[in-house]
């Protein structure tokens, strides 16, 4: 009987190099398929089939802030708030409290402003290794002139952002028009330049689980970087079902080009106990590699309060309270 | 390892449940326990240990039941069922209901339990098979509620004997109790001698909430208990689940008795996997399909059958899939794959996959030091000729082949003696609803797989088994209908040696639609009450069983003609019918019988194409959003004897319920006045009847009867005989375990409109899950 090796195992980890792209390659995005029962499905038994206790508990929430993109993006903003924000960043959790889980210096990974906000999160962040993201194109719903989106694109960068978070064209998915996404998708990718692009596909808007299939095929086929799920102002933002959809196509990606694109769930998920989720389901369907800050982000602002008192229970064995964490 | 480890590692860890409840009831018996019966645990009597597969660990010891436990429990079942009986369907209802309570007021401790016993995750136990005992019981509690204005003029059997498997022992025991109770029966359960612990604390928390005494009784033990169950006088009914094996044995033990029979049995289901499909969908399905309950899954999709071009990615992508699965300690809520029963189920499938053909592949997992844990298994590159494509392997052991047509893939989904479940993936919908009623299968799932429920009726056909449980149909094979019936003396040929007069006719065999000579070349006279000769009749023999078996197995078609085509050609036999009614009358009265049998053939032609277009099934209310359809297909190729009390219309009858929902039929025309059925062709020859659909031998009962039953390729065998040959059909039916529908030499009342009966035996329930959403 022929016998044959776990080769997965063996491989070496490849270098990882950013998202080139490739030519749109339509055969793919149309044989795209996803059946949403059986998504569902997946997605109800996962958190029965998963589970992470005491210690492991601990280390995945301190992991879940690690990637969390510790996010503002109201009309209020000024850069007195966004300076809170950002010392919240730096220290998401109680100093005495990282001391005894041995996390010390422990950061979120990014902090999410508007254009505006881009300046003072920079000169707040200095210092610390924490990138910067801008939400752009005329966020959140991406129908202002294209040459002001990706002129905003340019401004963003220029004021210090290194990730960009751009929103796609929702008319184009639902109207079949790949290329019209893919094209728009390239430019934006371009006028980023080096800064990281985030494609946001608004995933509530799209209608259906085989549009996000296809979305997320054409967006990383034009180069992005990550791909995410909202822009947490849509009726319905990240959900298991959208993300696993999702991940499949980055994992299909992959597989076929070697490259390794990340992902984003934002809106929404605000329980340290969907976070340990999210984790598990990001670990079963792409592998450890994927739960980095460069592979992987949470688009949150209350998450971080939950997983403070998780974590502080978890120190204690006694259940915490919202103020005894400084606020962000 | 520290926080800061895990944080770069993020490995799982362990997430043990605790055992410490589970294990404090056994300890508060002792450890030891005897049987469950007439309201209380007898003293244990000779013991075996039942045994922790995931580290070897006695959990108690429990009893062997011998004769007299048997005898014992089926006395305490005898005495409870007439008051049981006697309550009404909404007291009994009540006792369901709180029983359905009492479930989930312990699921943990079932869960536990039953995850220690028996090795599987405790995920399983406590997401998919506790909640599912729960649900069985509430549904019942509600089919119970209405059984008396919804089955009128049926009564329970009496008393059942089930004997239960290990791989669900607290489901299967929900399955059989459930509907046995809710129809007024008492219950004798043998459960798994692996696996007898959850019986037992059922028993013991039922008997707390209140159920009568002696309505439940768990007798636990080896297989000689189970066989001593079935065998004994005083059962009434027996369920059986398990091997296909053993169901045999099973039918063969009680051929003869009397006693209903329904088994649920092994299987080799298909997993087809179209181009078109969500793959990585339909690998998740795959993982829920072999790999749930370790593969120790009677419906467990085991044989993948992929489209071609797809094959090496989806193995690819399979493959992957299987290095992410999770072998280990059962009570850990982050396993996957727990223990097998025992080692000796684990030791029977590594020997099975040791030294076959195809590409073997196991992930590299790690797996626990001790136990009886088996990996996760792929074989790639097999064919059907392969045994491993063949046999129910019943461990976590995938086998795969590959298609390139729709009709290639129900060929190769077909292409085995088994037929209980199968699984199609495709997003085409006009694909999955031609193919799903082309699979020879009891359940069929589109894009998802082992999905249950109480309402959805589960079942097998071909050697799978036969009955359906769940659902309303479930509920019927606990069931019989109350007619009244005297017994059946055999009605011998009338003697004579009177000379033929008038123009000498020569009667034939109809076999594929031709008029044909017996094989043997022997014919007999046939006489009337008066010595009178009336004609001679060919003497059949098994070639000509066999010629006609396969006239019937070659007339396929009619089995997907439209009701409505149906009902066109019953109606034209009894205008024929009708034109010859005078005929037929005379003939009646010229062998003793009576001419009112014409008349009323009639109304049985008219009465089965008046069903033809409208016994097509049910929808069921499953908790899905989608639909579980249960289709009513034909049986197949049904063989059947007519009765000598009614041999006329009891042979029209029976053609007719056949015809009407699609069967083709062998039918064997009654020994004493075969003449009404030798002209009956005559008529069908003339009504448009496509060849093959009905086939009409004479000759002997008692030698055609084995014949028929013992023929591989015949469905069903059904008897109206009076001669009894209810013992050797039943027998001989067990080679191929065809469905059999025999008289036990009781007489049934032919001018009764008593349809349903006629239409059940006709049917085979699919239950197609078709989940849907965009």
């Amino acid at each position: 009987m022929e016998k044959l090796l776990d080769h997965k195992a063996l491989l070496p980890m490849a270098a990882d190099m950013r998202n080139p792209g490739m030519d749109l390659d339509l055969d793919w995005v149309m044989q795209a398929a996803a059946n949403t029962s059986a998504i569902e499905r997946r997605c109800a038994t996962l958190p029965g089939r998963r589970s992470v206790k005491k210690d492991y508990q601990a280390a995945w929430l301190c992991r879940a802030v690690s990637v969390i993109d510790l996010t503002t993006l109201s009309g209020d903003d000024t850069a007195g708030r966004v300076a809170r924000l950002c010392a919240k960043a730096k220290a998401p959790v109680r100093a005495d409290m990282l001391d005894a889980l041995g996390m010390t210096g422990l950061t979120v990974g990014a902090v999410c402003v508007y254009h505006d906000m881009v300046a003072p999160a920079v000169a707040a962040l200095a210092g610390s290794s924490i990138p910067v993201a801008a939400v752009s194109t005329g966020f959140p719903a991406g129908l202002s002139p294209l040459h002001l989106r990706l002129a905003e694109i340019g401004e963003s960068v220029a004021a210090g952002a290194t990730e960009i978070d751009i929103v796609i064209s929702r008319r184009h998915v639902l109207t079949g028009n790949w290329q019209a996404l893919y094209d728009e998708m390239r430019a934006m990718r371009a006028a980023c330049g080096a800064a990281h692009v985030k494609a946001i596909l608004a995933t509530g808007e799209l209608g259906t689980l085989r549009n996000v299939a296809r979305a997320s095929l054409v967006c990383m086929m034009a180069g992005a970087d990550f791909i995410k799920t909202s822009t947490g102002k849509e009726g319905v933002n990240a959900t298991l079902p959208v993300s696993l959809v999702m991940l499949r196509a980055i994992r299909d990606y992959h597989d076929r080009t070697g490259v390794r694109v990340g992902y984003k769930p934002a809106g929404g998920i605000s329980k340290a106990k969907d976070a340990l989720v999210y984790l598990s389901l990001i670990k079963e369907e792409l592998g450890d590699r994927w739960l980095r800050p460069d592979l992987f982000r949470f688009g949150a602002s209350s998450l971080l309060g939950d997983i403070e008192r998780q974590l502080e229970h978890h120190l204690t064995g006694r259940y915490s309270a919202g103020w005894r964490h400084g606020m962000a | 390892m520290t926080v800061k480890e895990i944080f770069e590692t993020m490995d799982y860890g362990p997430a043990p449940e605790s055992a410490t409840e589970a294990m404090a009831w056994l300890e508060c018996h002792g450890g030891r326990f005897g049987h469950h019966m007439d309201g209380a645990f007898t003293a244990p009597g000779a013991t075996f240990a039942t045994i922790n597969p995931a580290n070897g660990a006695v959990l108690a010891e429990v009893s062997q039941g011998m004769q007299a436990d048997v005898d014992a429990a089926v006395a305490a079942a005898r005495r409870a069922q007439g008051p049981w009986a006697a309550l009404d369907g909404h007291a009994r209802a009540r006792h369901l209901y709180a029983l359905a309570r009492m479930v989930q007021k312990h699921a943990r401790l079932f869960a536990v339990l039953e995850t220690v016993d028996n090795g599987k995750p405790i995920r399983e136990t406590r997401d998919i098979d506790v909640p599912l005992v729960a649900r069985h019981l509430y549904h019942h509690a509600g089919l119970a509620q209405l059984l008396d204005t919804e089955r009128p003029g049926m009564a329970p059997h009496g008393v059942c004997g089930a004997v239960i498997p290990w791989n669900f022992p607290l489901l299967m025991l929900a399955w059989k109790v459930a509907p046995a109770l809710a129809a007024g029966n008492t219950v004798v359960l043998k459960p798994a001698e692996q696996t007898p612990l959850t019986a037992l604390l059922f028993a013991e928390l039922a008997q707390r909430a209140g159920l009568p005494k002696g309505v439940l009784n768990i007798v636990t033990g080896d297989g000689a208990t189970g066989a001593a169950l079935v065998a004994h006088p005083g059962v009434d009914k027996v369920a059986f689940t398990g091997s296909t094996e053993v169901g045999r044995a099973i039918r063969r033990a009680t051929a003869g008795q009397g006693k209903a029979l329904t088994l649920e049995l092994g299987g080799k289901s298909p997993y087809i996997v179209f181009d078109d499909a969500d793959l990585d969908s339909a690998i998740e399905g795959l993982v829920d399909a072999i790999w749930f309950n370790q593969g120790q899954v009677c419906c467990a999709g085991s044989r993948l059958i992929v489209q071609e071009g797809i094959a090496d990615r989806f193995h690819a992508k399979l493959r992957a899939r299987m290095g992410t699965l999770r072998v280990g300690d059962p009570l850990d809520k982050c396993i996957d794959i727990g223990a097998m029963v025992d080692v000796a189920q684990r030791d029977r499938v590594a020997a099975m996959v040791a030294g076959v053909g195809g590409v073997c592949f196991q992930p590299a997992l790690q797996m626990p030091a001790m136990g009886a844990f088996y990996p996760p298994t792929l074989i790639t590159g097999l064919h059907p000729a392969d045994p491993l494509m063949q046999e129910e392997i019943f461990g976590p052991v995938l086998v795969s082949t590959t298609f390139r047509t729709p009709s290639e893939a129900v060929e190769l989904a077909n292409n085995t003696r088994y037929g209980l479940a199968a699984t199609v993936w495709t997003e085409n919908l006009n694909l999955a609803l031609d193919i799903a009623p082309k699979l020879v299968a009891g359940v069929v799932w589109v894009n998802a797989t082992n999905l249950f429920d109480a309402a959805a009726p589960f079942g097998g056909v071909r050697e799978s088994g036969f009955g359906r449980e769940g659902g309303s149909e479930g509920l019927g094979a606990y069931l019989r209908p109350i007619a009244p019936s005297t017994p059946l003396e055999p009605i011998k040929p009338h003697a004579g040696d009177a000379p033929a007069t008038g123009l000498n006719r020569t009667p034939k065999l109809f076999i594929g639609g031709k008029q044909a000579r017996p094989d043997g070349g022997y014919t007999r006279p046939v006489y009337g009450p008066t010595g009178a000769h009336l004609g001679e009749v060919p003497i059949a023999n098994r070639k000509d069983i066999r010629n006609a078996v396969e006239a019937a197995r070659g007339a396929g078609a009619w089995a997907k003609t439209t009701g409505h085509a149906r009902a066109q050609i019953l109606y034209f036999i009894a205008e024929n019918l009708s034109a010859r009614a005078a005929d037929f009358a005379r003939l009646l009265d010229a062998t003793g019988g009576n001419d009112a049998e014409v008349d009323a053939s009639i109304r049985a032609l008219f009465t089965y194409a008046a069903w033809a277009d409208k016994f097509a099934g049910e929808v069921k209310g499953v908790p899905l959003r989608g639909v579980a359809l249960a289709m009513r297909e034909p049986v197949g190729v049904i063989g059947a004897l007519a009765p000598d009390e009614a041999p006329l219309l009891g042979l029209v009858t029976v053609m007719a319920a056949a015809m009407a929902m699609g069967n083709r039929v062998v039918l064997v025309a009654s020994e004493p006045a075969p003449l009404v059925a030798t002209d009956l062709y005559q008529v069908l020859e003339t009504s448009d009847v496509p060849d093959g659909v009905v086939n009409i031998l004479t000759g002997s009962h008692a030698e055609l009867a084995p014949q028929l039953a013992g023929h591989a390729d015949v469905d069903a065998v059904w008897s109206f005989s009076s001669t009894d040959l209810s013992a050797v059909i039943e027998r001989e039916s067990a080679g191929n375990l065809k469905r059999t529908w025999v008289n036990n030499a009781r007489s049934r009342d032919w001018f009764a409109d008593d349809a349903r009966a006629f239409l059940d035996q006709a049917t085979e329930v699919k239950t197609i899950w078709v989940p849907y959403g965009e």
